[in-house]
Protein backbone atom coordinates (compact mmCIF):
# COMPACT_ATOMS: atom_id res chain seq x y z
CA UNK A 1 0.00 0.00 0.00
CA UNK A 2 1.33 3.58 -0.77
CA UNK A 3 1.98 5.41 1.86
CA UNK A 4 0.71 8.85 0.48
CA UNK A 5 -2.59 7.00 -1.01
CA UNK A 6 -3.53 6.57 -4.51
CA UNK A 7 -5.33 10.67 -4.36
CA UNK A 8 -1.27 11.75 -4.34
CA UNK A 9 0.24 8.86 -5.14
CA UNK A 10 -1.35 8.30 -8.82
CA UNK A 11 -0.70 12.37 -9.92
CA UNK A 12 2.78 12.69 -8.49
CA UNK A 13 3.62 9.16 -10.73
CA UNK A 14 1.64 10.68 -13.82
CA UNK A 15 3.25 14.25 -13.47
CA UNK A 16 6.67 12.60 -13.73
CA UNK A 17 5.68 10.24 -16.70
CA UNK A 18 4.48 12.91 -18.27
CA UNK A 19 7.31 15.34 -17.61
CA UNK A 20 10.04 12.57 -17.87
CA UNK A 21 8.50 12.13 -21.87
CA UNK A 22 8.39 15.71 -22.45
CA UNK A 23 12.15 15.89 -21.44
CA UNK A 24 13.12 12.60 -22.84
CA UNK A 25 11.78 12.93 -26.43
CA UNK A 26 14.05 16.42 -26.48
CA UNK A 27 16.74 14.43 -25.22
CA UNK A 28 16.28 11.70 -27.24
CA UNK A 29 16.34 13.91 -30.65
CA UNK A 30 20.15 15.63 -29.69
CA UNK A 31 21.15 11.92 -29.31
CA UNK A 32 19.69 10.74 -32.17
CA UNK A 33 21.44 13.68 -33.96
CA UNK A 34 25.11 13.02 -32.45
CA UNK A 35 24.36 9.57 -33.36
CA UNK A 36 23.67 9.67 -37.07
CA UNK A 37 26.67 12.44 -37.60
CA UNK A 38 29.11 11.20 -34.90
CA UNK A 39 28.57 7.69 -34.68
CA UNK A 40 26.43 5.66 -32.29
CA UNK A 41 28.89 4.59 -29.22
CA UNK A 42 29.36 8.24 -28.28
CA UNK A 43 26.05 9.56 -28.55
CA UNK A 44 24.89 6.13 -26.67
CA UNK A 45 27.42 6.16 -24.08
CA UNK A 46 27.03 9.83 -23.03
CA UNK A 47 23.87 9.64 -22.59
CA UNK A 48 23.94 6.79 -20.68
CA UNK A 49 26.59 7.95 -17.83
CA UNK A 50 24.06 11.23 -17.95
CA UNK A 51 21.26 8.83 -16.93
CA UNK A 52 23.63 7.22 -14.51
CA UNK A 53 24.29 10.93 -13.31
CA UNK A 54 20.78 11.56 -12.45
CA UNK A 55 20.09 8.19 -10.93
CA UNK A 56 22.75 9.05 -8.34
CA UNK A 57 21.52 12.75 -7.83
CA UNK A 58 17.90 11.60 -7.31
CA UNK A 59 19.44 9.11 -5.07
CA UNK A 60 21.53 11.60 -2.61
CA UNK A 61 18.90 14.37 -2.84
CA UNK A 62 15.90 12.18 -1.94
CA UNK A 63 17.23 10.83 0.95
CA UNK A 64 18.91 14.00 2.33
CA UNK A 65 15.36 15.93 2.23
CA UNK A 66 14.07 13.16 4.48
CA UNK A 67 16.02 14.47 6.74
CA UNK A 68 14.26 18.10 6.94
CA UNK A 69 10.77 18.73 8.98
CA UNK A 70 8.34 18.17 6.63
CA UNK A 71 6.08 21.68 6.84
CA UNK A 72 9.69 23.38 6.23
CA UNK A 73 10.32 20.97 3.32
CA UNK A 74 6.72 21.36 1.85
CA UNK A 75 7.07 25.41 2.02
CA UNK A 76 10.19 25.68 0.50
CA UNK A 77 9.72 23.02 -2.07
CA UNK A 78 6.34 23.79 -2.66
CA UNK A 79 7.24 26.75 -3.54
CA UNK A 80 10.10 26.34 -5.85
CA UNK A 81 7.55 23.22 -7.76
CA UNK A 82 4.88 26.03 -7.90
CA UNK A 83 7.71 28.39 -9.68
CA UNK A 84 8.54 25.65 -11.66
CA UNK A 85 5.01 24.34 -12.24
CA UNK A 86 3.35 27.70 -13.39
CA UNK A 87 6.93 28.72 -15.40
CA UNK A 88 5.77 25.95 -17.88
CA UNK A 89 2.37 26.35 -17.77
CA UNK A 90 2.75 29.92 -18.67
CA UNK A 91 4.83 29.12 -21.49
CA UNK A 92 2.47 26.18 -22.21
CA UNK A 93 -0.09 28.50 -22.82
CA UNK A 94 1.40 30.94 -24.58
CA UNK A 95 3.00 28.61 -27.03
CA UNK A 96 -0.76 27.38 -27.52
CA UNK A 97 -1.80 30.75 -28.07
CA UNK A 98 0.79 31.02 -30.64
CA UNK A 99 2.52 33.85 -29.19
CA UNK A 100 5.74 31.85 -29.16
CA UNK A 101 6.59 29.42 -31.39
CA UNK A 102 6.35 25.35 -30.67
CA UNK A 103 9.64 23.90 -29.69
CA UNK A 104 9.69 21.54 -33.32
CA UNK A 105 12.10 18.44 -32.89
CA UNK A 106 12.62 18.03 -36.43
CA UNK A 107 14.10 21.20 -36.53
CA UNK A 108 15.83 21.00 -33.57
CA UNK A 109 17.00 17.62 -35.11
CA UNK A 110 18.04 19.20 -38.35
CA UNK A 111 19.85 22.28 -36.58
CA UNK A 112 22.31 20.01 -34.66
CA UNK A 113 22.51 17.72 -37.32
CA UNK A 114 24.52 20.47 -39.21
CA UNK A 115 26.44 22.00 -36.41
CA UNK A 116 28.02 18.69 -35.38
CA UNK A 117 28.59 18.24 -39.32
CA UNK A 118 30.30 20.81 -39.44
CA UNK A 119 32.75 20.69 -36.22
CA UNK A 120 35.81 19.38 -36.24
CA UNK A 121 36.91 16.15 -34.19
CA UNK A 122 38.36 16.16 -31.03
CA UNK A 123 39.53 12.59 -31.66
CA UNK A 124 38.08 9.11 -29.80
CA UNK A 125 38.19 7.71 -26.61
CA UNK A 126 37.36 4.71 -25.04
CA UNK A 127 33.59 6.28 -25.06
CA UNK A 128 34.04 6.63 -28.72
CA UNK A 129 33.44 9.91 -30.15
CA UNK A 130 34.48 12.60 -27.62
CA UNK A 131 32.92 15.44 -29.06
CA UNK A 132 29.42 13.17 -29.69
CA UNK A 133 30.25 11.59 -26.39
CA UNK A 134 30.27 15.21 -24.63
CA UNK A 135 27.40 16.74 -26.49
CA UNK A 136 24.86 13.71 -25.42
CA UNK A 137 25.98 14.22 -21.87
CA UNK A 138 25.43 17.51 -22.03
CA UNK A 139 21.88 17.45 -23.37
CA UNK A 140 20.93 14.12 -21.57
CA UNK A 141 22.30 15.73 -18.56
CA UNK A 142 20.31 19.60 -19.84
CA UNK A 143 16.61 17.89 -20.43
CA UNK A 144 16.96 15.12 -17.19
CA UNK A 145 17.72 18.21 -14.10
CA UNK A 146 14.29 19.33 -14.85
CA UNK A 147 13.32 15.86 -14.51
CA UNK A 148 15.24 15.01 -11.34
CA UNK A 149 13.91 18.44 -10.01
CA UNK A 150 10.55 17.53 -10.64
CA UNK A 151 11.34 13.79 -8.98
CA UNK A 152 12.53 14.81 -5.83
CA UNK A 153 10.49 18.00 -5.28
CA UNK A 154 7.24 15.32 -5.71
CA UNK A 155 9.12 12.79 -4.04
CA UNK A 156 9.92 15.22 -0.60
CA UNK A 157 6.53 16.68 -0.49
CA UNK A 158 5.24 13.68 1.38
CA UNK A 159 6.76 10.24 2.59
CA UNK A 160 6.59 7.49 -0.01
CA UNK A 161 6.02 9.30 -2.72
CA UNK A 162 9.46 9.33 -4.24
CA UNK A 163 9.04 5.38 -5.32
CA UNK A 164 5.67 6.50 -7.46
CA UNK A 165 7.36 9.77 -8.71
CA UNK A 166 10.87 7.67 -9.57
CA UNK A 167 8.63 5.17 -10.99
CA UNK A 168 6.93 7.28 -13.33
CA UNK A 169 10.45 8.93 -14.58
CA UNK A 170 11.81 5.54 -15.25
CA UNK A 171 8.51 4.37 -17.07
CA UNK A 172 9.35 7.38 -19.34
CA UNK A 173 12.38 6.77 -19.90
CA UNK A 174 12.05 3.06 -21.06
CA UNK A 175 9.52 3.84 -23.16
CA UNK A 176 11.48 7.24 -25.03
CA UNK A 177 14.43 4.21 -25.44
CA UNK A 178 12.32 1.80 -26.51
CA UNK A 179 10.49 4.14 -29.44
CA UNK A 180 13.80 5.70 -30.42
CA UNK A 181 15.64 2.53 -31.05
CA UNK A 182 11.89 1.58 -33.24
CA UNK A 183 11.39 4.70 -35.15
CA UNK A 184 15.08 6.27 -35.07
CA UNK A 185 13.85 9.64 -35.59
CA UNK A 186 12.99 12.66 -33.71
CA UNK A 187 9.47 11.97 -32.40
CA UNK A 188 7.89 14.84 -33.58
CA UNK A 189 4.32 13.43 -33.50
CA UNK A 190 4.53 13.74 -29.94
CA UNK A 191 2.04 16.39 -28.74
CA UNK A 192 4.59 17.97 -27.10
CA UNK A 193 2.80 21.73 -26.32
CA UNK A 194 -0.21 19.69 -24.80
CA UNK A 195 1.99 17.47 -22.65
CA UNK A 196 3.41 20.33 -21.58
CA UNK A 197 0.59 22.10 -20.40
CA UNK A 198 -0.95 19.29 -18.43
CA UNK A 199 2.06 18.74 -16.96
CA UNK A 200 2.81 22.49 -15.56
CA UNK A 201 -0.83 21.84 -14.22
CA UNK A 202 -0.33 18.79 -12.79
CA UNK A 203 3.04 20.20 -10.78
CA UNK A 204 1.27 23.61 -9.87
CA UNK A 205 -1.37 21.82 -8.55
CA UNK A 206 1.14 19.72 -6.28
CA UNK A 207 3.17 23.08 -5.53
CA UNK A 208 0.11 24.96 -4.33
CA UNK A 209 -1.20 21.88 -2.11
CA UNK A 210 2.21 22.00 -0.31
CA UNK A 211 2.54 25.47 0.32
CA UNK A 212 -0.71 25.31 2.00
CA UNK A 213 0.16 22.42 3.77
CA UNK A 214 3.45 24.23 4.73
CA UNK A 215 1.59 27.46 6.04
CA UNK A 216 -1.00 25.91 7.68
CA UNK A 217 -3.72 25.82 6.00
CA UNK A 218 -6.62 23.14 5.46
CA UNK A 219 -7.62 21.74 2.32
CA UNK A 220 -10.90 20.43 1.47
CA UNK A 221 -11.20 17.15 1.03
CA UNK A 222 -7.57 16.91 2.23
CA UNK A 223 -5.59 14.68 -0.23
CA UNK A 224 -8.40 14.43 -2.72
CA UNK A 225 -7.83 18.85 -3.25
CA UNK A 226 -5.06 17.90 -5.35
CA UNK A 227 -7.70 16.92 -7.98
CA UNK A 228 -9.82 19.76 -7.39
CA UNK A 229 -6.25 22.08 -7.69
CA UNK A 230 -5.33 20.11 -11.14
CA UNK A 231 -9.09 20.60 -12.43
CA UNK A 232 -8.66 24.16 -11.27
CA UNK A 233 -5.82 25.21 -13.16
CA UNK A 234 -6.37 23.33 -16.03
CA UNK A 235 -9.87 25.48 -16.16
CA UNK A 236 -7.60 28.37 -15.66
CA UNK A 237 -5.12 27.34 -18.47
CA UNK A 238 -7.57 27.08 -21.35
CA UNK A 239 -8.93 30.71 -20.24
CA UNK A 240 -5.95 31.85 -20.66
CA UNK A 241 -4.98 30.41 -23.98
CA UNK A 242 -8.37 31.70 -25.54
CA UNK A 243 -7.95 35.39 -24.08
CA UNK A 244 -4.61 35.19 -25.32
CA UNK A 245 -5.82 33.96 -29.00
CA UNK A 246 -8.55 36.98 -28.73
CA UNK A 247 -5.95 39.82 -27.90
CA UNK A 248 -3.32 38.55 -31.38
CA UNK A 249 -5.01 39.38 -34.13
CA UNK A 250 -4.60 36.22 -36.53
CA UNK A 251 -1.77 37.35 -38.95
CA UNK A 252 0.53 38.63 -36.11
CA UNK A 253 0.55 34.54 -34.44
CA UNK A 254 4.11 32.98 -34.83
CA UNK A 255 4.34 30.02 -36.69
CA UNK A 256 5.62 26.57 -35.49
CA UNK A 257 9.58 26.67 -35.30
CA UNK A 258 12.04 26.22 -32.53
CA UNK A 259 12.49 27.91 -28.98
CA UNK A 260 14.06 26.50 -26.47
CA UNK B 1 34.04 31.11 -12.56
CA UNK B 2 32.33 31.31 -16.22
CA UNK B 3 31.65 28.26 -16.01
CA UNK B 4 29.85 27.99 -12.54
CA UNK B 5 28.26 31.23 -13.52
CA UNK B 6 26.40 29.22 -16.35
CA UNK B 7 25.43 26.59 -14.42
CA UNK B 8 23.74 29.19 -11.70
CA UNK B 9 22.36 30.52 -14.35
CA UNK B 10 20.66 27.18 -15.90
CA UNK B 11 19.66 26.57 -12.22
CA UNK B 12 17.66 29.66 -11.58
CA UNK B 13 16.08 29.43 -15.47
CA UNK B 14 14.83 26.28 -14.60
CA UNK B 15 12.26 28.67 -11.64
CA UNK B 16 12.30 32.18 -13.36
CA UNK B 17 12.12 33.45 -17.04
CA UNK B 18 9.59 36.44 -16.45
CA UNK B 19 10.60 38.27 -13.17
CA UNK B 20 7.81 39.91 -12.42
CA UNK B 21 5.51 36.33 -12.86
CA UNK B 22 8.13 34.81 -10.12
CA UNK B 23 8.19 37.90 -8.06
CA UNK B 24 4.17 37.87 -8.27
CA UNK B 25 3.78 34.09 -7.08
CA UNK B 26 6.67 34.93 -4.16
CA UNK B 27 5.02 37.89 -2.56
CA UNK B 28 1.78 36.32 -3.29
CA UNK B 29 2.66 33.02 -0.84
CA UNK B 30 3.84 35.48 1.51
CA UNK B 31 0.88 37.61 1.36
CA UNK B 32 -1.40 34.38 2.40
CA UNK B 33 1.35 33.30 4.81
CA UNK B 34 1.43 36.25 6.94
CA UNK B 35 -1.47 38.35 6.65
CA UNK B 36 -4.12 36.06 5.69
CA UNK B 37 -4.24 34.60 9.19
CA UNK B 38 -4.41 37.73 10.79
CA UNK B 39 -7.97 39.08 9.00
CA UNK B 40 -9.17 36.08 10.67
CA UNK B 41 -10.77 33.89 7.56
CA UNK B 42 -10.12 30.25 9.25
CA UNK B 43 -7.31 27.92 7.68
CA UNK B 44 -10.65 26.56 5.40
CA UNK B 45 -10.21 29.22 3.33
CA UNK B 46 -6.44 30.20 3.27
CA UNK B 47 -6.00 27.23 0.09
CA UNK B 48 -8.81 28.54 -2.14
CA UNK B 49 -7.43 32.45 -1.42
CA UNK B 50 -4.15 31.07 -2.77
CA UNK B 51 -5.08 29.05 -5.34
CA UNK B 52 -7.29 32.22 -6.47
CA UNK B 53 -3.97 34.39 -6.51
CA UNK B 54 -1.80 31.83 -8.30
CA UNK B 55 -4.48 31.84 -10.92
CA UNK B 56 -5.07 35.80 -10.87
CA UNK B 57 -1.77 36.00 -11.75
CA UNK B 58 -0.97 33.38 -14.63
CA UNK B 59 -4.12 35.00 -16.14
CA UNK B 60 -2.43 38.24 -16.22
CA UNK B 61 1.40 37.22 -17.31
CA UNK B 62 -0.24 35.55 -19.81
CA UNK B 63 -2.04 38.27 -21.02
CA UNK B 64 0.32 41.04 -20.77
CA UNK B 65 2.71 38.69 -22.36
CA UNK B 66 0.43 38.44 -24.93
CA UNK B 67 -0.52 42.41 -25.59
Amino acid sequence: MLVGGWAQAGPSMLAAFLASLVEGVEALTVVLAVGSVRGWRGALSGGAAALVVLLAVVAVLGRALTLIPLDLIQAGVGGLLLLFGLRWLRKAVLRAAKIIPLHAEDAVFARETEALGRAGGLGAGPWGDWLGFATSFQATMLEGTEVVFIVVAIGAGKNGLLVPASLGAVGAVIAVIILGVAIRRPLSAVPENALKLLVGCLLSAFGTFWVGEGIGARWPGGDWAIGGLIVGFLAVASIAVRLCRARVPLCERASGSVSP
Amino acid sequence: MRRIGGVLRELSGLFVDDGRFALSIVVWIGVVWLLLPRLGLGPAWEGVVLFTGLAAILLESAWRQAG
